[in-house]
């Protein structure tokens, strides 16, 4: 692409390193000029005087994704039609990705439900870029998953990557350095046409914009269903580390404060991204736009841009910042001055630009990718380019903060822009859209697995431990993780296969967390409250299962189309479930996102509620090690079993069947084990752990001794009533195996006794098999050999 | 007196925290150099350690090899200072002409992390903690990690013992005859593609091997002064 600049007007000089340096007080938000010279080759400008003369000018509102009542709501606001601008400007952040407009009216059971005690270590909450945790000794660490669906179908390398650049951003916008990622993918099934397009494009995304960002990816989950052919979610989250007085948080105040946009220049690509591609089904093919939709990322540059910032916070030199990602300088602009103290001047001619003779919308509308926005004061603005200079990051004024409450831009000396900010970034339209729980989910909770043959014989339930070894249900997700850089920073002392990704905060205390993302979309379709909540009980478990002590949840909420009432009551059911196991944990929701529209036709995908949690660990080199202990170590298993085989892996894998009621999510419980288990790791009394989720005790104790490279002899907890298969195959929730030295064992068993805590000693660590009574012998060589093949066959 | 190490961040380095961090664990002081700087402070060894500095546009390493630092990293390389390429430092090294051959594109094609067995097989600067023979334990973690050279500079390589590093299985990127990493004539150069930085500490890396390469020009640069 042609990179040039437009003639520089208002004063404006870019120098020869690409930093533009502001020309005496009044260069960067020039005054409002009578007589501009408008380049001849753009088409006359649609300015607030002429939109208010042109009152009956068609405008293109339906086309943007706005409806006629929310246009006319705009008309209300200005009190004349808006300009081409200011239309773009709204119907951008009054799209459903920006404005929540269906999902508000649910979301705010997040708040109602956060009592003081749950917000007690939170330094920033919702609202913010990202929440902000206290862990202790005057560290915070920020953390929040987004999603990036739509672009990654359309195009799944550069979709995944600019999903990871953008909520690496969101975490810088908090002041924190991005320490970690992690990634959740669902696509089609593993041997679907398109899987084999779509699955190996967006790894591809996440490693490179993750490996040249110099992040340690951490963990996160692949999953396969045909729901999610056509429509696969990328839900990408980062973790960032900052002291406590080095929080950030993006508003505009102090009038005559600069505004400098910094990072790369603003071009052509991703306009329409946020308005068009995240709101619209695929099958309807109307209003596309004719640039390309799906952004470009160039991590090289975000990599700069991190180090420029973090720079730039140790030097004292932002007041405010805010990251652009979708809807760009309307978001930022309008989101910066609605949450600041005044109005806000800015000046598009000021702006970088890769193309030529783009128009005030395009600007505003651009998602170009790497790009930031910070309030500097004035006395500050020579420093902050002098930083930028040093990383070679362009950075321009464009605008200031400005007394009264008007956000105000212009484009070639003329007012094209002149709102009320909140009316853009927060007043959208808010609706209580219709939900009504489908007709066929009775019908769907009656058909029960249970009627389905149990295998009985020892050769049986080996062969279908085999199959669910292969599958791709649960195959390893080793040819996806190598391609993910882990160890850089060196901070990553525990990532996949592990419960939960662990990176340490502090190198000189061992101070750390624990991050894991979880959901069981298929349980959520059975039930969405119970599968939403027993998507935070698999998340707090994965974290427990490291030792940490779980503190704060962040969510991505990945649905169908919120005007299909189905939808909408299985929307309203996660949220209510999540909300109130949130509540009953005592975990905060921090932040997350929504994301809807993830549907082809009428065909929606499985509920997909992404649950990630936060754990604390004070040293992590006392974190438990995944998998089993060392050679004649103690297995336990931790928690009752029931027979609970509706929706589980097993009634997927051997009987193609998704049907009755999912598991039950025993808060109480997940609540009880995780203290039980962080107690027991803080003392060192652990030798090893994995928790019970897909594939339930026998899939755990598969994945458990081939992480640690040795077999084990048990036997089966006892559960009564309940046939062999039952108790290897069930999902009850509230479950992890444990390993112990034999000196710890009674130690164990005393603190399960005092907690009221199931525990079932099941046999002992050793050997180069997994002998589980009742069961043929599986060898660990071929069980490594069975999952490992099951990507590359046909991933390559 | 302490051994002072520098390690050079060039825009887009990633594994500069981790080579410093090594540096220090083996005993001497990490010195940043920046890619901009004319010289080298005064240090007594260099690392150019991994990352996708400059982006790696155009060809990995290609930009960093003729940033200003890099006049004087070749200066002292051919003097007999010691050098450590780590992964891109390699593909530096080798642009730059301290070390010959190449790093292409995985014969796979796509990124490779995973822990490697590797063999020591040369007894220079930056590996004389170890024994020749001695199988070592470090991450890899490359998308362009295969090396390549003319088979008269592959000969001429294992003949003078200038193969200090060998994947123990095939290696996965497909690099010539399984090298992974090389040293100059006089061994005091050494580039190889594995990441002997992250395995420094159990807690982090898959073991403590790594910090050979560090604790060997230690020795070298203690015994010398």
């Amino acid at each position: 692409m042609a990179v040039t600049a437009p003639p520089a007007p208002g004063g404006r000089t870019p120098t020869l390193d690409g930093v533009t340096v502001p020309q005496g007080p009044a260069a960067a938000a020039a005054p409002l000029q009578s007589s501009p010279p408008a380049p001849s080759s753009v088409a006359p400008v649609d300015t607030v005087e002429h939109a208010a003369a042109t009152p009956g000018e068609p405008q293109p509102h339906a086309a943007l994704g706005l409806r006629d009542e929310e246009y006319a709501r705009i008309r209300d606001i200005l009190g004349r039609r808006p300009t081409e601008a200011e239309l773009a400007m709204y119907s951008v952040m009054w799209s459903e990705h920006c404005s929540y407009k269906s999902s508000k009216v649910h979301l705010r059971r997040f708040g109602d439900t956060t009592t003081e005690a749950m917000r007690a270590r939170l330094l920033a909450g919702i609202g913010e870029n990202a929440g902000v945790v206290d862990v202790g000794d005057g560290w915070a660490v920020t953390f929040k998953i987004e999603s990036h669906n739509h672009p990654s179908y359309v195009e799944p390398h550069q979709g995944a990557a600019t999903g990871v650049g953008g909520i690496v951003r969101d975490i810088m916008a908090m002041g924190a350095r991005p320490v970690a990622v992690m990634d959740g993918l669902r696509v089609g099934p593993l041997d679907a046409p398109d899987t084999a397009r779509v699955l190996p494009g967006v790894v591809s995304g996440v490693g490179f914009y993750g490996n040249c960002l110099g992040l340690p990816n951490i963990g996160g989950e692949v999953v396969f269903d045909p729901s999610y052919s056509g429509n696969p979610l990328v839900n990408a989250l980062c973790v960032g580390v900052l002291r406590h007085e080095g929080l950030h948080l993006a508003f505009a105040s102090g009038a005559g404060n600069k505004i400098v946009l910094f990072g790369a220049r603003t071009g052509l690509d991703g306009i329409g991204g946020v308005s068009v591609l995240a709101s619209e089904t695929f099958e309807d093919g109307t209003g596309r736009k004719k640039l390309p939709s799906v952004q470009v990322g160039d991590p090289f540059a975000e990599k700069v841009l991190i180090e420029c910032c973090l720079d730039l916070f140790r030097d004292g030199l932002v007041v405010g910042i805010q990251d652009l990602g979708g809807a760009g300088l309307s978001c930022a602009t309008s989101e910066l001055a609605s949450a600041g103290d005044g109005g806000m001047h800015v000046d598009l001619d000021a702006v970088p630009l890769r193309a030529a003779d783009m128009t005030a919308a395009e600007i505003l509308s651009s998602e170009s990718q790497e790009r930031m926005c910070a309030v500097v004061t004035p006395e500050n603005v020579d420093a902050f380019m002098a930083v930028c200079r040093r990383w070679d990051v362009t950075a321009t004024v464009i605008g200031e903060v400005t007394d009264g409450e008007r956000l105000r831009i212009t484009h070639h000396g003329r007012t094209v822009v002149d709102v009320p900010p909140r009316t853009v970034a927060h007043d959208g339209p808010v609706y209580d859209r219709p939900y009504a729980r489908p007709e066929w989910q009775d019908a769907l909770q009656a058909d029960s697995v249970a009627g389905r043959p149990r295998p009985s014989a020892p050769g049986e339930i080996a062969a279908q431990i085999r199959a669910l070894v292969a599958s791709p249900a649960l195959a390893p997700r080793t040819w996806v993780t190598e391609q993910y850089d882990r160890y850089v920073r060196g901070n990553t002392t525990a990532a996949t296969p592990a419960d939960a990704g662990v990176v340490r905060v502090d190198e000189a205390s061992g101070r750390g967390v624990a991050v894991s993302i979880d959901a069981n979309a298929r349980f959520c379709q059975l039930d969405p409250r119970v599968g939403a909540q027993l998507a935070l009980a698999e998340s707090v478990r994965n974290v427990a299962s490291s030792g940490a002590v779980p503190v704060a949840v962040t969510d991505c909420l990945n649905f169908g189309s919120p005007e299909d009432p189905a939808v909408m009551w299985q929307f309203a059911e996660a949220v209510a479930g999540l909300a109130d196991a949130c509540a009953a944990l005592g975990l905060p929701v921090t932040g997350g996102n929504v994301s809807f529209y993830n549907q082809t036709g009428s065909a929606a995908i499985l509920p997909t509620p992404v649950v990630g949690v936060l754990g604390i660990l004070e040293d992590v080199a006392r974190a438990v090690p995944h998998g089993l202990g060392e050679a004649g170590d103690a297995v336990w298993l931790l928690g009752e079993t029931r027979d609970e085989l509706d929706g589980s892996t097993w009634a997927g894998v051997v009987h193609e069947h998704l049907g009755g009621r999912p598991p039950r999510a025993d808060l109480a419980a997940e609540a009880e084990l995780a203290a039980l288990v962080a107690g027991a790791a803080a003392d060192g009394l652990l030798s090893g752990s994995h928790d019970l989720s897909d594939g339930g005790l026998a899939q755990a104790l598969v994945e458990a001794a081939l992480a640690a490279g040795r077999g084990a002899t048990v036997t089966l907890p006892p559960a009564p009533g309940l046939d062999p298969a039952t108790v290897l195959f069930s999902e009850t929730g509230a479950r992890m195996l444990v390993t112990v030295a034999p000196g710890d064992e009674a130690e164990l068993a005393r603190r399960c006794a005092e907690a009221g805590q199931a525990a079932a000693r099941l046999g002992e660590v050793g050997g180069d098999a997994l002998r589980i009574e009742g069961v043929d012998d599986l060898p660990l060589a071929d069980l490594r050999a069975l999952g490992e093949a099951t990507l590359p066959a046909v991933l390559g | 007196m302490t051994s002072r190490i520098g390690v050079i961040t060039f825009p887009g380095t990633l594994d500069d925290v981790d080579a410093a961090r090594a540096v220090r664990y083996a005993g001497a002081e990490a010195v940043s150099l920046w890619h901009d700087d004319a010289d080298l402070r005064g240090v007594d060894a260099v690392v150019v350690p991994g990352g996708f500095s400059y982006g790696d546009y155009l060809r990995a390493g290609a930009i960093a090899a003729r940033s200003p630092v890099m006049g004087p990293v070749v200066e002292a390389g051919r003097a007999g200072m010691p050098v450590l390429g780590i992964c891109n430092g390699f593909q530096i090294l080798c642009e730059a002409g301290l070390l010959p051959g190449a790093l292409v594109r995985n014969h796979g094609l796509r990124f490779v992390c995973r822990e490697v067995g590797l063999r020591v097989e040369a007894d220079t600067a930056w590996t004389s903690a170890f024994r020749v023979g001695q199988e070592i334990t470090v991450p890899l973690k490359s998308g362009e990690g295969r090396y390549v050279a003319d088979a008269a500079t592959l000969d001429a390589l294992e003949a003078e013992g200038r193969v200090v590093f060998r994947y123990t299985r095939p290696a996965p990127n497909g690099a010539l005859r399984d090298i992974a990493g090389i040293s100059s004539a006089d061994g005091r150069v050494v580039g190889l593609m594995p990441h002997p930085e992250h395995a420094i500490d159990a807690l982090t890396g898959p073991g403590t091997d790594g910090l050979g390469l560090f604790t060997s020009v230690l020795q070298q640069l203690t015994a010398a002064a």
